[in-house]
């Protein structure tokens, strides 16, 4: 799967979840950038982006996930 | 709401939580539902709890309004409380602890004595904080007993030996369902059972906990805070009541009306019919704990007893309290039997093969359950974690209530044969037993104040602990109605309790009047103002005051204190009522009313 679809499907993801048809996410996004994602979101994140892409994080990826550019690589390493 | 109905998809809400709290708070906004302070109280995360639990108690009807414990600080908040649990006045405390959170746990070089000392000073800990709760809260607690560790270090010995973590998890277990036994008002959480059926594997998958300290797997979030919800709801009444089972496809294989009874498939003759004997098993046992069984099916009546009535068939026909098989649509077959069984449509479990009828049932019946049902073998699990009958306490009563509903079919036909009311009331040679609240009932009464909707006329809801403070107060006069008659005994039937005013005490407020519709027009509410009256005047009280606030369902009662000789004070624009009754301690019966009870042998 190309990236860009990544981003497509995990930017439905976040709209879905955070229940905000307006965002939009990049390489750079973080936390930061989306108001109501905080570490306590960040689980119900994965697990609905897990969810998408029929994959499983490891702890390791979890834990070095600095932006949403790393976790579309962190996908796409599942997917291949 | 369709997406929090049991069986629901874990994910999809956990995915959609936002929407769906969105619609939940919409779709229950302005409705007076009950509000109840829950305490959570966690040694580890419980976000995530609480934020599920709050959507599965507003589709329950209640209104949670929450406390969370710092992490981890589930003992020290309710020990040395700063302030905080104290302040916010909880209604229930949940203790969210597990295996995670055991400190004195055994190893290999320990004696048995030593691990015997641990095992008591992990229970000691606990016991010392529901001690605490229950002297200075007084309220219901649930706590959760410990999952089965995911590893065991002795292999299938970790069980046996004492050594061994899992034999000390089941011995500490076994702690807790002894103090859950011998106290009342607590409740476990069983999440043992939850993580097994779940699979302990996926449940105590340590990402999750060294991740965010969750100490089971997200996805399985749901599913916990639902089963807690069952808990809560309970407690505050949410309990369904009875059972409306189709027949052909559902309890039996086959479809008796062009099969022939001797051709449905029940009984040991096939796997199949072995099958739906274990599922009439399965309903029949309900019998037991109080849940009525009623029929709503679309048969010819003979055809559907004849199916009932096969030798080999597990339930007959006298296990049902109602039976409606023809050919009428269910969901008003299903209305049909709340109103003859005097219970509300919304108390109903609809139990149906087919996707149709349910359908029509969950748009038509407000509020009843209509589980999803896949394939036959799997019906049981289907139902059963639904939880629709969560028993957090077994009253006599309960036991009871199938022999009373009978007995009450046998009243009817006695009624018949009589011209004069007065007269039938008196051939049931009734006799009451009307006393203050008593140790024994106070279950039973907690129960009445959150299940009565019809003849209740604050719609006061009430736990066992706040029942329990009112008989204890001086300033408060109790009092519950028991009621037997030839036919047998109805058990406790109506709950009033008031309190004298603050500042003049000759005035008293009746804040409570309930009478269980089982009872209806036999004169028992007039027994019981006849004694109410009695004991305010030997308190010496002059006047006494009546409430009646209107809601959907309690219209029966608008004109109670009327009918009981009260005289109107005031209405205000909502529809609420005040009345009063001046006393006379000269008067026959204290008061202008007299004594209004003729019929019923008051003990």
């Amino acid at each position: 799967m190309e990236r860009e679809e990544i981003f497509g499907r995990l930017n439905e993801v976040f709209c879905e979840y955070f229940d905000d048809d307006d965002i939009t996410v990049t390489d750079e996004t973080t936390a930061a950038d989306i108001e109501d994602w905080d570490s306590l979101e960040h689980i119900n994140l994965l697990v609905a982006i897990e969810r998408e892409f029929g994959i499983k994080f490891t702890m390791g990826e979890t834990s070095e996930m600095k932006n949403v550019g790393e976790m579309v690589t962190a996908i796409s390493e599942h997917l291949k | 709401m369709r997406e929090l109905d049991y069986p629901f998809d874990s994910e999809d809400l956990l995915t959609r939580k936002r929407a769906i709290r969105k619609a939940i708070r919409k779709e229950t906004e302005g409705i007076n539902l009950p509000e109840k302070r829950i305490a959570v109280l966690g040694g580890s995360t419980t976000h995530g709890i609480i934020e599920m639990l709050e959507l599965f108690l507003l589709n329950k009807g209640i209104r949670p309004v929450f406390y969370e414990s710092e992490y981890n600080m589930y003992w020290e908040d309710v020990m040395f409380d700063a302030g905080g649990l104290s302040g916010f006045k909880p209604d229930i405390i949940f203790i969210h602890t597990s295996t995670r959170n055991i400190r004195n746990t055994p190893n290999v070089k320990m004696s048995a004595a030593e691990i015997e000392e641990a095992l008591n000073a992990e229970y000691g800990h606990f016991e010392e904080l529901w001690n605490k709760i229950r002297e200075k809260y007084g309220c219901p607690i649930i706590q959760n007993n410990f999952e089965q560790p995911f590893y065991r270090l002795l292999g299938n010995r970790d069980v046996v030996d004492v050594h061994g973590l899992h034999s000390f998890v089941q011995r500490l277990n076994s702690k807790f369902y002894d103090y859950a036994r011998a106290h009342e008002n607590f409740f476990i959480n069983d999440i043992a059972f939850m993580a097994a059926s779940y699979g302990l594997q996926k449940w105590s998958d340590p990402y999750y906990y060294h991740m965010y300290k969750y100490i089971m797997c997200v996805p399985a979030i749901p599913e916990f805070a639902y089963n807690l919800s069952n808990i809560i709801g309970s407690i505050y009444g949410k309990n369904k009541k009875a059972f409306a089972l189709d027949l052909d496809n559902t309890l039996w294989g086959g479809i008796v009306g062009d099969d022939g009874p001797e051709n449905i498939e029940i009984g040991q003759e096939t796997p199949k019919a072995q099958l739906y004997s274990e599922f009439q098993r399965y309903i029949k046992a309900h019998r037991d704990i109080g849940v009525l069984l009623t029929v709503d099916s679309k048969n010819e009546e003979e055809n559907a007893l004849a199916g009932l009535k096969r030798p080999d068939s597990v339930l007959s026909p006298d296990d049902f309290s109602d039976i409606k098989a023809n050919w009428d649509p269910k969901d008003m077959n299903l209305k049909a039997l709340a109103k003859e069984l005097n219970i509300g449509e919304d108390a109903f479990v609809f139990v149906d093969d087919n996707p149709a009828e349910r359908h029509i049932v969950r748009e038509q019946v407000g509020g009843a359950a209509v589980p999803e049902l896949s394939v036959p073998e799997h019906y049981i699990t289907e139902i059963d974690r639904g939880g629709y009958f969560e028993v957090t306490s077994l009253s006599e009563d309960d036991l009871k209530r199938n022999e009373m509903y009978k007995a009450n079919a046998e009243r009817g036909k006695l009624q018949k044969s009589f011209a004069d009311y007065g007269e039938y009331l008196k051939s049931l040679e009734m006799k009451a037993h009307i006393a203050p609240f008593e140790d024994m009932y106070m279950a039973r009464i907690a129960q009445l104040t959150n299940k009565s909707n019809q003849f209740n006329l604050t719609t006061k809801r009430c736990s066992q602990a706040e029942i329990e403070s009112y008989a204890a107060n001086d300033n408060y006069i109790t009092l519950y109605g028991a009621l037997r008659d030839r036919f047998g005994d109805n058990g406790v039937v109506s709950v009033a309790f008031g309190h004298i005013d603050e500042k003049d005490k000759a005035v008293f407020h009746i804040d409570l009047w309930l009478m269980s519709c089982r009872v209806l027009k036999r004169d028992m509410e007039f027994a019981m103002m006849d004694k109410m009256i009695a004991e305010c005047n030997s308190r010496g009280i002059k006047r006494i005051i009546g409430y009646y606030y209107p809601t959907a369902k309690n219209g029966m009662v608008k004109d109670f204190y009327d009918l009981q000789g009260f005289t109107k004070v005031s209405e205000s624009e909502k529809g609420d009522i005040v009345f009063e009754l001046v006393l006379d301690e000269k008067k026959e019966g204290f008061s202008d009313r007299g004594v209004r009870n003729k019929v019923i042998v008051v003990e």
